[in-house]
């Protein structure tokens, strides 16, 4: 055992550089990542430590860090591309969408792109505009991606090894206003001790109602949960990690034993991620609901300015709102 | 001020510029070196006045005064972040003031400068970085597009602007209209920029591209965007570049007023390279010792825009201590209201989240905004 107490940012620094060093054809692409260590310094110290070689400050165009990231994959190396800010993924999205998403399918499996593309996203930093969006939907909803999101430390150093050595394209994104949040990890566990990428998991078990989280939503969730029992209410939280694909069993165990659902999410609600988990739980497990599946999610318009995001993001009164229309139907 | 000759077509190449007995620089126009000589230039001159000349001191003055206010209003927690101008300041001061009334700029989201010398009231961007709102600026009515942050992608708008101006007829006479498109080193790497480049040259669009090479893209420096002098490139895609000192308010000036007058007549685009450099922190965020060294920043120091133009306005005795002082004066003045006006300005209304997202309205966003006050009022009274 050698537990640590991590920071989220930390904790994908250390499992970046576990990665590193287990496979040398892992580099790391991305704008400001060398002596600058990242905007978040997420990847602090790794190019003093593996070279400019493999980790790249790469020209400003994420056209050509996704582009040349495939390039790269073709012959044989594991890109991790840093994309600074969730609102400038965009530019990459062609090469996203339409060449890493399809790669294998076109070439009938003779290829894999096994590449990983970090994303921070979500607001709460008080930012100025296209630096805390949740474009997670527009990845998850494309075959042939697979889409994750971290909540703690743990997850986050484990998980970011895990998606280095998935043979899949993985789009990782990171609650960049949790980086700072603190938690214990065993940095000296193998990845056979962590739990599978794609599994969703129950981090704080209860009774009357569930919710369902992901990303920066966890504490969140985590926060009304432990107001509610106060209140004497038991709500479980469900830590949904695996955007796409998604594991559901989980979430339909806990709602048979709850008949009550709450999907939290920083992306606007509508056509979201918490529509197919409305939608699924409703075919999974209509007799056992108490209730309609309730969203409590982003409101349908751009992110505002940031004076404003308090009012925007779903919080812990929100969730609790949620719970009480469960509650009341 | 005195507009310079528009410049002949030219090749792309430019002659060098001379330095003040500094270290040899990069070939360049200039008129006005870092000690304060004038310099000839086969192509390039102004014809300022006293009086204009002291204008110029003036704008750059004050737009430094302004940017250290709101650096400081950042520091104390007033605005979000800030993108800081300082040492550009020559850069922005020329370009703004060689644009003509009828002329279009679209910024990025450091151009205060050029904002300033518009005629704007500097207040106009900063509820943008204090987080009040996105600009909400008109930008076809101030001629001055709203801040952009993406990067490059305004220089696409800018070129399809410029389209829509020739398409009007408001090209090829001396009132024909111009369109400016700024953008950093860092951006020539992105797709947007390359392809506006394509599109003004195939086009013939009337526009000027300003990038102000400030050395480097938040910590990346210029090599990692380009291995020739950014204005070079300008010749593969067709039209002429030039490379002008960023930091000499003269030459800034004298070339961008060619540049626009030749897009006013109807000659097509010019891609301008003002080499300068960035003082300060990329934003307020930022922390530049982690990738460059203090004896840098002092080798540019030497270069400052505005001591050179004191330099000059002393040497041919068109102004006097006085002046200086009263100049230091009123920027303070203005800082000062600047300052004032921000504390003051009040947070914006719960309601804006849903305000102007279509033209023609949505129900979903008509619910949404219900629910909303709904949900806030129930808050009244003790929740
Ligand atoms: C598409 C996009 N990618 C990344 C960023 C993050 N970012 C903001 S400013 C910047 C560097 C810009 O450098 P440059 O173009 O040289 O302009 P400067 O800030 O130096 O004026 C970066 C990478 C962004 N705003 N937009």
């Amino acid at each position: 055992m050698a537990t640590e107490t991590l920071t989220i940012g930390k904790a994908l620094n250390t499992g970046l550089r576990r990665a590193m060093e287990r496979d040398d054809k892992v580099i790391l692409m991305g704008e400001d990542i060398g002596k600058l260590g990242g905007v978040f310094r997420i990847t602090d110290g790794l190019q003093k430590d593996f070279g400019e070689e493999r980790v790249i400050d790469t020209p400003l165009a994420e056209a050509g860090i996704v582009g040349t990231a495939i390039g790269l994959a073709l012959r044989g190396y594991r890109p991790v591309c840093e994309i600074q800010f969730d609102g400038f993924v965009y530019p990459a999205y062609d090469q996203i969408v339409c060449q890493v998403a399809k790669f294998r399918y076109r070439s009938r499996g003779n290829v894999t792109l096994p590449m990983v593309i970090r994303i921070p996203f979500g607001g709460g930093i008080g930012a100025v505009e296209h630096h805390s969006e949740s474009p997670e939907a527009y990845f998850a909803h494309t075959a042939g991606l697979k889409v994750v999101s971290c909540s703690s430390p743990e997850d986050a150093h484990f998980m970011i090894q895990q998606a280095i050595a998935s043979d899949d394209p993985v789009i990782f994104f990171e609650p960049k206003r949790r980086y700072w949040e603190k938690g214990p990890v065993d940095t000296s566990l193998g990845l056979d001790a962590a739990a599978p990428l794609h599994s969703s998991r129950v981090v704080r078990p209860g009774t009357d109602a569930t919710i369902v989280a992901y990303g920066p939503m966890v504490k969140t969730s985590l926060d009304a949960a432990t107001a509610a029992a106060e209140d004497g209410r038991s709500l479980e939280v469900i830590d949904l990690r695996s955007l796409s694909p998604l594991d559901m069993g989980p979430v339909y165990d806990s709602v048979r034993r709850t008949g009550r659902l709450v999907v939290v999410h920083e992306a606007p609600g509508n056509i979201g991620l918490g529509a197919e988990i409305s939608a699924r739980v409703t075919e999974e497990c209509f007799y056992s609901l108490e209730a309609p599946v309730l969203r409590v999610t982003g409101y349908n318009t751009p992110y505002p300015a940031s004076r404003l995001e308090e009012e925007y993001l779903p919080d812990l009164d929100r969730v609790l709102d949620a719970v009480d229309r469960s509650f009341g139907w | 001020m005195t507009k310079g000759e528009p410049a002949p077509r030219r090749s792309g190449a430019t002659r060098a510029g001379r330095s003040g007995g500094t270290p040899p620089e990069p070939e360049y126009v200039q008129l006005l070196t870092p000690s304060g000589e004038r310099v000839n230039h086969p192509e390039y001159s102004v014809d300022f006045t006293a009086e204009e000349l002291r204008g110029l001191y003036r704008d750059l003055v004050t737009v430094r005064k302004l940017d250290t206010e709101a650096t400081a209003l950042q520091r104390q927690g007033e605005l979000g972040i800030w993108a800081s101008l300082l040492g550009q300041e020559a850069a922005q001061v020329g370009a703004g003031r060689a644009m003509r009334t009828q002329d279009m700029a679209f910024p990025t989201y450091r151009e205060h400068g050029v904002l300033y010398t518009r005629g704007i009231d500097p207040i106009m961007p900063l509820s943008l970085f204090r987080g009040v709102d996105q600009g909400g600026w008109d930008p076809v009515a101030n001629k001055f597009n709203l801040y952009t942050i993406v990067i490059g992608a305004q220089t696409l708008h800018a070129t399809g602007y410029a389209m829509g101006v020739a398409k009007d007829g408001k090209v090829g006479t001396d009132d024909g209209e111009a369109v400016i498109a700024f953008f950093g080193d860092g951006a020539t790497s992105q797709g947007d920029v390359n392809e506006a480049f394509i599109w003004s040259s195939v086009f013939h669009a009337p526009i000027v591209f300003f990038c102000q090479n400030n050395q480097y893209a938040i910590s990346e420096p210029l090599e990692r965007q380009t291995r020739i002098p950014i204005y070079q490139r300008a010749a593969g895609f067709g039209f002429p570049g030039v490379r002008v000192d960023g930091n000499d308010v003269l030459a800034v000036y004298a070339v961008t007023r060619a540049a626009l007058d030749n897009a006013r007549l109807g000659q097509g685009p010019t891609l301008i390279e003002a080499y300068t450099y960035r003082m300060g922190a990329h934003t307020t965020s930022d922390d530049p010792t982690r990738y460059r060294v203090s004896s840098e920043v002092e080798a540019w120091q030497a270069k400052d825009p505005i001591a050179r133009l004191k330099a000059l306005l002393v040497k041919e005795k068109a102004a006097g201590e006085d002046f200086f002082k009263q100049v230091d004066e009123d920027a303070r003045i203005e800082a000062v209201s600047l300052r004032e006006r921000v504390l003051s300005m009040p947070d914006p209304d719960h309601s804006q989240i849903f305000d102007h997202v279509y033209a023609e309205g949505s129900p979903l966003v008509d619910a949404e905004r219900k629910q909303f006050e709904a949900y806030m009022a129930s808050f009244e009274g003790g929740h």
